[in-house]
């Protein structure tokens, strides 16, 4: 309590068997501007709307002030929803869409009138009390969908995507007017947004959500130069995400060379994710400070900066951002600061199932059936099966497949690209392949007899 | 006259044959006695006869009584077809318009014999449950198009602004829906003052109706008096509709199929 004007514990919810969240914990200060972030489809306006009421939890509460509100209808929690699409009433006017939370609390017609005005003043749309709301033009639409919420003094505003539907130029006004309001206001904001660079321009705290569970919770400069996962590096900004080695604490490999770091507390020769952001590699033309060369590749002025992507001498394609640009095919000289290193714990080193010897030589799993050697088990085993991510064959074709699925994810990782498949079972298998593939694209799926490694499983008790 | 701006010829021709020219026909014979000469006395002789008048009153009445009737049947029907979380399948959408598949008049007839056989004297009871099972999925259909249609943030909007389940159904949908339940009446209450086939079966000719004078004059072969009478519906209609014009716009929109 005290602190914190919303506490969410534990909190699940599922459609149709799919977990949309899946044990959310998050607290939101009082005055504070919270961001939901991340990808269509990961939950983040679920989450927003059990706030607001409009759905009820599977599982965990919402606290507001110390209070669990599952059982408040919308109507009587004292929160605000700026939607979307606005969802002004069409058939009222301005000013009797701004007043009608005012007026349904039988709010004395003086006040109202004090109100209202004050609120058009504060979004700057004074004088268009009396105009048609379907008359006014998306960004002023915004403002009044913003007015009507605030206009009644709600412990928070819940925001879901208000600047999605205005062009780029509205959208960087309109969120330079929202910080302002929130500074001037003093009232917590929720703000639930899939544009990074929005979250990172307006928020005091982000909690980065992917697949219905939180990535991250952080202010926009930690989740910036200190992501915790590949997807958050990847979804913040623009990133090199490469495979590493931990040789001892501050030092670590990667690209096939060796540089010291900051991190500490991994172990020894331990595998890690690293990442480097483009900004922070830098050209020097002194040879005492190179610590690996690179042939330029392409490069393209972005504005600000020249984006270049840079072939290492071990084979490895990094982006650079730098004032200066590097003609193509140059030879350069670079290195990178340990403070801008940032290592990441591996969060798999390979795919693990659960599966079943089905007759000598076949196992299940994945919701399908493999050849494999199964010397040492018994038809009806329940076994561990492991596949390394570069042993999986992806195939634009489904004959001779093992399975098929769809690709969800991709990283690219320097050298190859890190694939995250859905596979019709609806689990998920991570690949490595050279192959370029797109999101959503068909795959089958086919794992040679000899890549697939059985073991037992684990007994229960353990 | 470009060449696209010819197909639109065959209805152009029909239009002027079975519209205009029907129209302008009812006119002409309205204005003229039974000599062919100029009169208007087919008028005059409609408001000075009192049996026509009080006919007239009473089409009217039945017809605001239906239509009444009809939505207050009918909103609450289409407003539970339209709810996602009440029904679930088209089925039940089709099943209430599945009346309109069969021939009114044999429906009519159908009701009658029921009726009969129940032992109900036909009056303006039966007449109003004839009318009202008739007209009713015209009534249901603008509706439910329209509640369907609508954007279910309005009314997640109105809760999240404070107003109970009945405030928002008072101050948000059901003004939201006007505009269905405007080319509902329009589709009920015309067709009803001027319908006869009703009235003479479900009624035994014991209540007669606007559009059953119009029927006995033109069947006596009083086409004058016939035609004079079906002008002055016309123009009846005509003004309710003109009444109603600020919102056929918004009826077209969000209105019939």
């Amino acid at each position: 309590m005290g602190d914190n004007i919303i506490d969410i514990r534990h909190l699940s919810k599922s459609f149709d068997g799919k977990k949309v969240l899946d044990d959310i914990n998050l607290y939101v200060r009082r005055g504070e501007f919270l961001t939901l972030l991340g990808p269509s489809g990961c939950g983040k306006t679920t989450l927003l709307r059990m706030i607001a009421g409009f759905m009820q939890p599977d599982e965990g509460v919402i606290l507001l002030d110390g209070k669990d509100i599952a059982g408040t209808p919308p109507h009587l929690r004292p929160l605000n929803t700026v939607f979307q699409r606005y969802a002004l009433f069409p058939h009222l006017d301005v000013y009797d869409n701004i007043a009608f939370g005012l007026k349904l609390r039988k709010t004395p017609e003086e006040e109202i009138d004090k109100r209202v005005r004050k609120v058009l003043k504060l979004v700057a749309m004074s004088d268009y009390e009396d105009r048609d709301v379907e008359t006014l033009s998306g960004g002023q639409q915004q403002r009044i969908a913003i007015a009507r919420a605030i206009v009644n003094q709600p412990k928070v505003l819940l925001l879901d995507e208000p600047l999605a539907a205005l062009d780029l130029k509205m959208r960087k006004d309109m969120q330079i007017e929202l910080k302002e309001m929130h500074r001037k206001l003093g009232i917590t904001f929720i703000y639930v947004t899939h544009d990074q660079e929005e979250a990172l321009t307006l928020s005091d705290t982000i909690a980065v959500i992917n697949e219905g569970k939180i990535q991250q919770i952080g202010t926009p400069v930690d989740i910036y130069n200190e992501p915790v996962n590949p997807f958050v590096a990847d979804f913040i900004g623009e990133s090199n995400i490469l495979k590493g080695r931990m040789i001892r604490d501050r030092r670590v490999a990667f690209i096939k060379h060796e540089f010291d770091c900051v991190d500490e507390g991994f172990g020894e020769d331990v595998r890690v994710d690293v990442v480097v952001r483009p900004e922070d590699i830098y050209f020097t033309t002194d040879p005492a400070k190179c610590q690996f060369k690179a042939k330029v590749n392409s490069c393209t002025f972005k504005g600000v900066h020249y984006e270049m992507f840079v072939d290492t001498d071990t084979g490895y394609e990094l982006m650079i951002q730098d004032y200066d640009a590097y003609p193509v095919g140059s030879e350069i000289m670079l290195y990178i600061d340990p403070d801008d290193i940032q290592v990441m714990k591996k969060e798999r080193f390979e795919n693990e199932y659960e599966g079943k010897v089905v007759s000598d030589g076949r196992v299940e799993f994945l919701g399908a059936e493999f050849e494999c050697s199964t010397d040492g088990f018994e038809p009806g085993n329940r076994v561990r099966v492991t596949v390394r991510f570069e042993k999986v064959d992806l195939l634009d074709h489904d004959d001779e497949a093992d399975t098929t699925g769809h690709v969800e994810f991709i990283l690219y990782m320097g050298d190859h690209y890190h694939l995250t498949i859905r596979t019709e079972s609806g689990e998920k298998i991570w690949v490595d392949t050279n192959d370029i593939w797109d999101k959503n694209d068909f795959v089958g799926i086919r794992i040679l007899p000899k890549d697939i490694h059985l073991s037992k499983v684990p007994s229960e008790n353990e | 006259m470009n060449k696209r701006s010819n197909w639109a010829l065959p209805y152009f021709i029909f239009l002027i044959l079975f519209v205009v020219l029907p129209l302008l026909l009812i006119l002409i014979y309205a204005l003229q006695d039974n000599s062919g000469h100029f009169t208007f006395a087919n008028i005059t002789k409609f408001f000075s006869d009192g049996d026509s008048l009080s006919t007239f009153a009473l089409s009217i009445e039945v017809a605001i009584e239906n239509t009444l009737l009809c939505i207050l049947i009918g909103y609450p029907a289409a407003y539970i077809l339209a709810d996602k979380s009440l029904n679930r399948s088209a089925v039940t959408v089709v099943l209430f318009i599945l009346p309109m598949w069969i021939n009114a008049l044999m429906r009519t007839l159908a009701t009658a014999e029921l009726f009969n056989m129940a032992g109900i004297p036909l009056g303006k009871g039966t007449l109003l449950f004839g009318m009202c099972y008739d007209y009713l999925p015209f009534m249901i259909y603008p509706i439910y198009n329209v509640l369907n249609k609508m954007d279910k943030s309005y009314a997640e909007a109105a809760q999240d602004l404070g107003a109970t389940p009945g405030e928002v159904f008072r101050k948000v949908t059901l003004p939201l829906s006007m505009p269905g339940v405007m080319s509902g009446v329009m589709m009920v209450f015309m067709p009803t003052v001027s319908t006869f086939a009703i009235s003479e079966f479900l009624t035994n000719n014991k209540i007669k109706l606007f559009g059953t004078i119009i029927q006995e004059n033109i069947n006596n072969s009083m086409w004058n008096y016939g035609a004079a009478l079906a002008l002055i519906m016309l123009v009846i209609i005509g003004i309710t509709t003109f009444f109603q014009g600020g919102d056929t716009e918004e009826a077209a929109n969000g209105g019939v199929i």
